[in-house]
């Protein structure tokens, strides 16, 4: 019934405009030059208003919802972004402001005036230059400025970054550690199957001991690789408050360093928000399950990294020892024996 | 010679005779043919035969007035479209049953829309708005229309051409309408259509059966593009009115020139992309996957291809795309400002030199599309830089508007409110592409609300303002009628703040981190704080859909009701359409085709409001360009 309502008034609003318009129109084509002149003068006038609304309107916005962009940046290079970011708007804002500005005030001061011309300024060479000049500095700032801290973001790793494998798939993350060794064993795509859902390759000793936990652990203030990969399509590793967006593609594997820097319980205080976690999200398109691959992420003092990592048994011991997966063990060597004499058969 | 030709010969500038006279020997041989073998002919059997029109005409205003007419159609069912997306993001427990009505209850169980639905409508809106209505509706429409007008041709260079153009694109519309109706649904890939997503049947029901038929459909679309693209090159270079060298062509021909030669260089590419996908969805070759396990399907059979093979080729026409939308748009804003500001567009010259810097830089920044896609940071970082070089050429275009606005004299039209409007959101949308052209900016920025508020300002919304300037401008060129002008302020005022009010809150969002293309915001704690805003962007959606509604309305009512047109130039332009008789026929002018000597942009030129670029120049009298 509602529905219907707001169908009928909309109508009606719809035909009143109709006619007031039709009207209007009739009025003005009687009044002539007069007519026209108002119309310039009101819309003028609109202009005007427009703008100074606009523009206050814009600040007075941007201030209220201060708070909640840009939320507190967890890790080190987040400063980098952020402090960018604040530049680039200062710059750019200044720009925005004169040029809205003028546009709103020549719009209502040049409105049609009776028997006046237009001025007639087709060109001026020096203006030209001092606006292709004057903007051509300030981009270069920001290019210097951006490049450094691009090649500082994606630098490579030092050697004592901790590596982390994180793994998308339709539709949930899978992430993996370095056991106790302190390597992570290889994988194969081709091993992957309902169990060994990253294929890790247990022929590979240093395998053995990885350990795939159902959420994110991180080290404050420790540097880690995120090394990324994906099972299916295109993924991207979404780690908001660390400023970390990377794609994770089948085929094509991709890293992230990073070090994280406040603590989850740290940014419970920071936020005041008593329930907050850190999270991690797709931010490519993946297909009906996208906006729910989430997992959750928290980062440690030292110590409770280390107490976490004690409750941690290795992948293997949870889910391939004991079982049929166990058996598959090594039958990678004999699928590419078996494709090396196929091969090589009709070769001949 | 024929007697017009020496007729001619009276007014001749010595100035660049030589080539001037080659391109008016060609076309006078074009014009003597058309009149005596053909003119009173096809007039005739025109007025006849309603098939050869309205339907398969060759005439070039009416072939504009198809695109036209269709890309509003299609801008009705993509803007609609964007209404039902925004309602599941803005007031996602409403249920809205007609969808179960319209495309069948499984889209929509109990009125609630799907995941799979959403990203059909996110993917479908995406593809129509950009290549239907904003490329063919716009330079469709404006390329046909103006260019034989403008440069003083009888028609385009090859009319039969033109007229397959358009029906490749009615083509393509019509494969792309069938496949909402297909039981899998249209593509749900997203409008970039990355695989594996799309090269991958069972990885979503999107990628099914209208996947394949958004490849048919863009290949046609493509085609369509391609041939009105070559007509409008040859056309603008061969066939000007004696005396109009390209110094003198009005603003509007240059950009659709550059628009044209942009198409011709980068959808090919795209034709490429579109059909390597083609194999690999359906011959099992491997040209964009490699190493996939489906889960509940296992280990494809593909090795060895690379993913972001497509994307290189699909951004290397993407990007150039983003000015095929927008040039013509700058092209049209130029021309109205001018004539409503009764002044000449400020720096002529360094408006033309700016297009052609941003049509070249276009083919030079596609991977700014990729930052994080691991692409090698030095090769970002080229891009970095190549990006940031176009606000530079974009800087000069809008200060030469603002300036073009500086003392003049203006009279508000609608066409004169949607191009100041139109600089606003340009300066708004082209001032955040400065942060995401930064690539460590773009890390926090990719794939948010931010960079959906940046493109639909800086290129949607503008370019649509582009559209409607245009349309108000020369609707009396195209049914020698005029629009009603009440509601064309009062479309205007709507849209205009409606769109900012659509579009400026999701930058906030966008800063936030929030992702687009989600169907919901709910799993995640940190993107979950907007449901106000969300809301009050869906209501602003609504609202600025209904103002288009009024511009339909309008237009056509006004076809067929609107003031008539008596007076040939009512804008008191320059420019030599508005020479032709006020129901131009096949041939555009009755008699001959009208000698240029100036520029298009004298207004208030030596006391005089405006002089018409068919008025010789006087003795002494200096120019300022050409």
């Amino acid at each position: 019934m509602t529905t219907y309502l707001v169908i009928a008034a909309l109508l009606l609003i719809g035909m009143l405009v109709v006619q007031i318009s039709k009207a209007n129109e009739y009025i003005n084509t009687l009044r002539g030059d007069d007519a026209e002149l108002d119309t310039d003068k009101i819309n003028g006038v609109l202009w005007y208003i427009f703008t100074v609304v606009f523009l206050v309107g814009i600040v007075w916005s941007t201030y209220h919802y201060l708070p909640l962009f840009l939320p507190v940046s967890a890790s080190e290079h987040g400063h980098w972004i952020d402090s960018m970011f604040n530049i680039t708007l200062i710059l750019t804002g200044i720009v925005f402001v004169l040029t809205q500005g003028a546009l709103g005030w020549f719009a209502w001061k040049y409105h049609g005036k009776k028997g006046k011309l237009g001025f007639y300024y087709p060109e001026n060479n020096k203006l030209e230059m001092i606006w292709t000049i004057v903007p051509a500095i300030a981009l270069t700032i920001l290019v210097v400025v951006g490049l450094y801290y691009w090649f500082r973001i994606t630098g490579p790793a030092s050697d004592n970054a901790k590596v982390v494998e994180i793994t998308g798939k339709q539709f949930n993350w899978l992430v993996r550690y370095e056991g106790p060794d302190g390597k992570l064993g290889t994988n194969n795509w081709k091993l992957i199957d309902e169990t060994n859902s990253v294929g890790i390759d247990f022929t590979d000793k240093t395998g053995l001991d990885d350990i795939m936990p159902s959420d994110l652990h991180f080290e404050v203030n420790k540097e880690y690789l995120i090394k990324i990969g994906a099972r299916d399509v295109i993924h991207n590793v979404g780690l908001n408050h660390f400023r970390i967006k990377m794609d994770a593609m089948p085929g094509l594997p991709t890293h992230f360093k990073f070090t994280p820097t406040i603590t989850t319980d740290e940014m419970k205080k920071i936020t005041g928000n008593p329930a907050f976690d850190y999270e991690m999200n797709c931010d490519y398109l993946c297909g009906k399950g996208h906006s729910a691959m989430k997992m959750m992420v928290y980062v440690d003092t030292k110590e409770q990294h280390a107490a976490w990592l004690k409750t941690q048994k290795s992948f293997f011991e949870l889910a391939i020892k004991g079982t049929d997966e166990e058996k598959k063990i090594g039958s990678l060597a004999k699928l590419e024996d078996a494709e090396k004499k196929k091969s090589e058969h009709s070769n001949h | 010679m024929s007697e017009k030709d020496i007729h001619h010969g009276h007014h001749e500038h010595p100035k660049g005779a030589t080539i001037t006279d080659h391109v008016h020997y060609q076309d006078t041989e074009g014009v003597i043919r058309f009149e005596e073998d053909h003119g009173h002919h096809d007039a005739d059997r025109n007025k006849k035969n309603f098939i050869h029109t309205y339907i398969f005409s060759t005439d070039h205003k009416m072939i504009g007035k198809q695109f036209l007419i269709t890309g509003i159609f299609w801008a009705l069912i993509g803007g609609g479209l964007s209404n039902i997306f925004r309602m599941q993001l803005g007031f996602p427990d409403v249920p809205l049953h007609f969808i179960g009505a319209i495309f069948g209850d499984k889209w929509a169980p109990n009125g609630v829309m799907t995941p799979d639905f959403y990203n059909m409508l996110i993917t479908m809106h995406g593809t129509i708005l950009v290549f239907f209505v904003l490329t063919a509706g716009l330079s469709g429409t404006f390329a046909n229309l103006l260019i034989p007008l403008q440069i003083g041709a009888r028609d385009m260079a090859s009319p039969v051409l033109n007229m397959l153009s358009y029906w490749f694109f009615f083509l393509a519309g019509l494969v792309m309408f069938i496949s909402f109706f297909v039981p899998s649904g249209a593509a749900g890939v997203s409008w970039v259509f990355y695989p594996p997503l799309s090269a991958i049947r069972e990885s979503s029901v999107g990628s099914e059966t209208g996947a394949d038929l958004w490849l048919v459909s863009m290949s046609f679309f493509i085609v369509s593009s391609l041939l009105g693209g070559l007509n409008y090159i040859t056309t603008i270079l061969n066939l000007r009115a004696k005396g109009m060298s390209m110094a003198k062509l009005p603003l509007t021909i240059w950009a659709l020139l550059i628009t044209a030669i942009l198409g011709l260089l980068s959808f090919p590419v795209l034709l490429g992309a579109a059909i390597l996908l083609m194999f690999d969805r359906s011959m099992g070759t491997s040209f964009y996957l490699d190493k996939i396990y489906m889960s509940g399907i296992g280990a494809m059979p593909h090795e060895g291809g690379n993913p972001i093979l497509y994307q290189h080729l699909f951004w290397f026409l993407g990007h150039p795309e983003v000015y095929i939308v927008i040039l013509p748009a700058f092209g049209i804003v130029s021309e109205v400002l001018a004539v409503n500001s009764r002044k000449p567009i400020f720096g002529y010259r360094a408006m033309v030199l700016s297009m052609l810097a941003i049509a070249a830089l276009a083919f030079f920044v596609w991977a700014h599309h990729m930052f994080v896609t691991g692409l090698n940071p030095f090769v970002g970082s080229v891009f970095v830089f190549l990006t940031l070089l176009i606000a530079i050429p974009s800087a000069i275009k809008v200060f030469n508007w603002i300036t073009t606005m500086w003392r003049a004299n203006i009279r508000y039209t609608p066409a004169m409110m949607f191009s100041v409007g139109f600089v606003s959101l340009f300066i708004s949308g082209g001032l955040t592409g400065i942060f995401l052209g930064n690539s460590a900016i773009d890390i926090q920025l990719h794939d948010t609300y931010f960079i959906v508020a940046h493109f639909h300002i800086v290129m949607g919304v503008a370019a649509f303002f582009g559209m409607f300037a245009g349309v108000y401008h020369w609707f009396p060129k195209m049914f020698g009628r005029f629009m009603n002008r009440t509601m064309g302020f009062i479309h205007f005022w709507i849209t205009f703040v409606g769109s900012y009010c659509i579009f400026w809150p999701m930058h906030y969002q966008g800063m936030a981190g929030v992702p687009r293309r989600y169907y919901s915001h709910g799993a995640f704690e940190s993107f979950n704080k907007f449901g106000g805003l969300s809301e009050f962007i869906t209501i602003a959606a609504i609202v600025v859909f209904l103002a288009q509604l009024l511009f339909v309305f309008n237009y056509l009512y006004s076809m067929y009701r609107g003031k008539k047109m008596t007076d040939l130039n009512p804008w008191k332009a320059n420019t030599i359409e508005w020479t032709t008789p006020i129901n131009p026929g096949h041939g555009n002018w009755d008699g001959p085709i009208p000698t240029v000597h100036r520029g298009p942009y004298d207004y208030g030129k030596d006391g005089e409001d405006f002089i018409p670029q068919t008025v010789p120049m006087r003795p002494g009298e200096t120019t300022h360009h050409g």
